[in-house]
């Protein structure tokens, strides 16, 4: 080893730092795609690949026509967010399998982590190749409707057959541009204020809030009882933003009014909202600066906080590891403020057909197949109140009722207010929620302490530009 | 070896490739293929791409350097650069004057020094994903081993809120950093460090000069070149992190923590807006091109 001459040693340490460059290339040039892959951690791919062609079932229901004909020879992909819950995806994979069976059209379904979705999908429209369907979020049809088949047919159909579509549904599924639907919306992972019944009432409450000004009464009183509440202020795509829009919206604040057009964030509404989110913050639990969405789910399994927003799935995690917890929980929706309605956001999924599918007819029928009831019925049980439909028909579902504290999530989409309220959805609002421009107002007026003000003429500065020309 | 061999076979193959401008030509055309179509080609687009309007559902038009103007007055731009300049900075500084000192320490022969150096390495073998994983629940506000620790001990009264502000979130992220990178400048010096010949420090020993002479006029100097070249490389990918910051603060609290990447990703892929991006991608083409420059130019002076 003595021997080995510094140009050498010199010479190998390079190659060293070379060859680390050469790995992080990804990362160093493409920021783009090395970092997508990089969280595309749980990708598992399902393939339902059914053989026999026109089988009959043998179920009950045993439909035996479909209402799209498939094309010959048809086969699609479908690519959606992984499930919640195991059994979701134990649960579209077997009615998958029947509608295989029933008509011939093998699909291959593929699961990608929820966030992922979204630059996959936009991906397919810009290189016009890839799955027939996607299952995203939000506004993810609106940004590239004339790349999409046109729903109507399917949507109206099953709006008739099952009590039709709440509201919002029709606003995210439908375009006004294009008039004509263009996605089928499938349903929301509503969220609710998750609270543990014992310390409310500790703190004084026999009753949840219904209104702001009772929450940061409780709120104070949690507080006081070492079991504060806390909600996520920190990046937290689901969480953080789902709250921070329901109190925008409920003091009768907005981002951009109905033109889509005119900013409208720096005004009286929002500054109240802001000035309560900072006496809120004052009572949270410490740290919710950072939260993402995990945080509050272990905080509050943990005993730590005592009042948090989230999905059903905390109450879930305690029934398996903490059933003494889960005996404590119960749910109630946001409460409502100045602006006399509720005013939630959550998570909204819908399905859409690309234009480049060689099979839009099978595409359609498949949509029709799964969101039917003898699919869409089991399947929205099988999920414990994670997504609630679309469809007002599946209110009456056995999940909503048989635990009660699923029941305040069944009303969830009723209560929901679109993204980009009271514009439209489109690019702009996907922009808008994707930057946390709402949530980071509250976040700049309580984290980084600015003024009300301020925070909300930062965020109408940013809004400008988002929804320019 | 092999300029014997390829000299034979290809003179009896009737070849004449030896000479002229033919053999070398033919030799980089892969690589040149490989780096101009998978790097170069790419680079070129995303310039021209932070030039236009492009967003995910629209190709966008022509705007010259309209993004790049809207972005030096944007609040949230300028908190990145600031960021990204002192992130680059502070951490660079500390894994240099660490790893040299780790890489002095275990240049020593003591028990088990094999096993320490295979040990020094396991931050930077790690997949940084994991890491930042480990991180982010060290750094939790309500779960940190760290706070717990001090609780318990008595020498604090709550958890340390480690990343809910900007300046704890800021420190937060460049220790993890430091961490991840102190192996890079250790494993480099340490084989500098054995490249000094010994005769060297025991002249130096023999007419008398202290430790710290000897280190300051001797070591320190001999490794200057290798400094430059890992202080670059280490620059370049501390400039260009993301993991880290991605997994654990996403660029907030309130965007006190993004880098130019991440606030590149956060507004051109889920946001959408592909040219703004880009343009701020392009901000960071002038360092890296710097930084690139001068690392070749320390190679080319070690030749």
């Amino acid at each position: 080893m003595s021997g080995i001459r510094r140009r050498t040693v010199l010479g190998w340490g390079l190659g060293f730092a070379a060859g680390r460059a050469l790995a992080q290339t990804g990362t160093t040039t493409g920021t783009t795609t090395g970092t997508t892959t990089g969280t595309t951690t749980g990708t598992t791919t399902g393939t339902t690949t059914g053989t026999a062609t026109g089988m009959t079932t043998g179920t009950a229901t045993g439909k035996t026509e479909p209402v799209f004909r498939p094309e010959k020879d048809a086969s699609l992909r479908l690519l959606r967010w992984s499930g919640f819950v195991k059994s979701d995806e134990e649960l579209w994979n077997a009615n998958t399998k029947k509608f295989t069976e029933a008509t011939g059209v093998p699909v291959n379904v593929e699961y990608i982590t929820w966030e992922d979705v979204r630059p996959k999908a936009a991906l397919a429209a810009n290189l016009g190749t890839g799955p027939d369907i996607i299952m995203g979020w939000y506004d993810d049809p609106h940004i590239y409707p004339q790349k999409l088949v046109d729903v109507s047919d399917v949507a109206e159909l099953l709006g008739k057959q099952l009590g039709g579509w709440y509201d919002v549904a029709r606003t995210y599924g439908y375009s006004n541009r294009m008039k004509h639907w263009i996605a089928v919306p499938v349903g929301g992972t509503v969220e609710c204020l998750n609270y543990r019944t014992s310390w409310m009432k500790e703190a004084g409450f026999d009753q949840f809030p219904k209104n702001p000004d009772d929450l940061l009464k409780l709120f104070r009183a949690l507080k006081a009882k070492g079991h504060p509440g806390g909600f996520a202020l920190g990046h937290a795509v689901g969480d953080g933003n789902n709250w921070t829009h329901w109190v925008l919206w409920t003091f009768g604040g907005k981002a951009v009014e109905k033109d889509n057009k005119t900013i409208a964030i720096a005004q009286k509404p929002s500054l109240d909202a802001i000035q309560y989110v900072q006496e809120l913050y004052a009572q949270m639990a410490p740290g919710v600066g950072s939260w993402l969405d995990p945080n509050n789910n272990r905080a509050f399994l943990a005993g730590e906080i005592g009042l948090t927003n989230n999905g059903i799935s905390i109450y879930y995690a305690a029934r398996k590891d903490f059933p003494q917890v889960a005996e404590d929980i119960n749910h109630a929706p946001f409460p409502i403020g100045p602006v006399g309605r509720p005013t939630e956001l959550a998570n909204f999924s819908q399905a859409f057909i690309f234009r480049y599918s060689r099979f839009p007819n099978a595409a359609k029928e498949y949509i029709r197949f799964m969101l039917s009831p003898d699919q869409a019925g089991p399947w929205v049980d099988a999920m414990n109140g994670y997504v609630t439909p679309a469809l007002k028909q599946y209110q009456t579902l056995p999940v909503w009722t048989k635990d009660p504290k699923t029941t305040p999530f069944r009303d969830g989409i009723a209560r929901m207010q679109h993204n980009g309220y009271a514009g439209e959805p489109g690019q702009q609002a996907a922009a808008a929620l994707a930057e946390f421009i709402v949530l980071d107002m509250f976040a700049d007026a309580t984290v980084s302490g600015m003024t009300a003000k301020d925070a909300a003429a930062r965020a109408e500065n940013r809004l400008r530009r988002i929804y320019r020309g | 070896m092999a300029r014997n061999g390829h000299g034979g076979w290809l003179r009896r193959g009737g070849l004449s490739l030896d000479h002229g401008p033919l053999l070398p030509t033919l030799l980089l055309l892969p690589s040149a293929v490989l780096l101009g179509g998978l790097l170069a080609f790419p680079l070129v687009l995303g310039v021209l791409l932070g030039f236009k309007d492009a967003t995910i559902g629209s190709e966008g038009s022509f705007i010259g350097l309209e993004n790049y103007r809207y972005l030096l007055t944007d609040p949230v731009f300028r908190i990145t650069a600031l960021n990204t300049a002192l992130y680059t900075l502070v951490t660079v500084l500390f894994k240099l004057a660490l790893g040299l000192a780790l890489a002095l320490i275990l240049n020593q022969r003591f028990a088990g020094y094999r096993f320490w150096r295979s040990v020094l390495l396991l931050p930077y073998v790690v997949p940084t994903v994991l890491s930042a994983f480990a991180w982010w629940w060290i750094l939790d506000p309500q779960f940190s081993f760290i706070s717990w620790a001090l609780v318990k001990v008595g020498l604090l009264g709550q958890n340390i809120n480690f990343l809910g502000n900007a300046v704890l979130a800021r420190g937060s992220l460049m220790v993890a950093n430091i961490w991840r990178g102190i192996p890079f400048f250790t494993v480099g010096y340490l084989a500098g460090l054995q490249a000094i010949p010994k005769e060297l420090h025991e002249a130096a020993a023999i007419d008398g000069a202290s430790a710290w002479q000897i280190f300051w006029r001797i070591t320190w100097v001999l490794l200057l070149p290798l400094t430059t070249i890992l202080t670059i490389f280490s620059a370049i990918f501390t400039f260009t992190d993301f993991q880290l910051i991605w997994t654990i603060t996403r660029g907030g609290p309130a965007n006190a923590t993004h880098l130019f990447v991440t606030l590149a990703y956060q507004r051109a892929i889920p946001g959408g807006a592909l040219g703004e991006g880009a343009a701020i991608a392009g901000f960071t083409l002038p360092f890296l091109a710097l930084l690139a420059w001068g690392a070749l130019d320390a190679l080319r002076r070690q030749e």
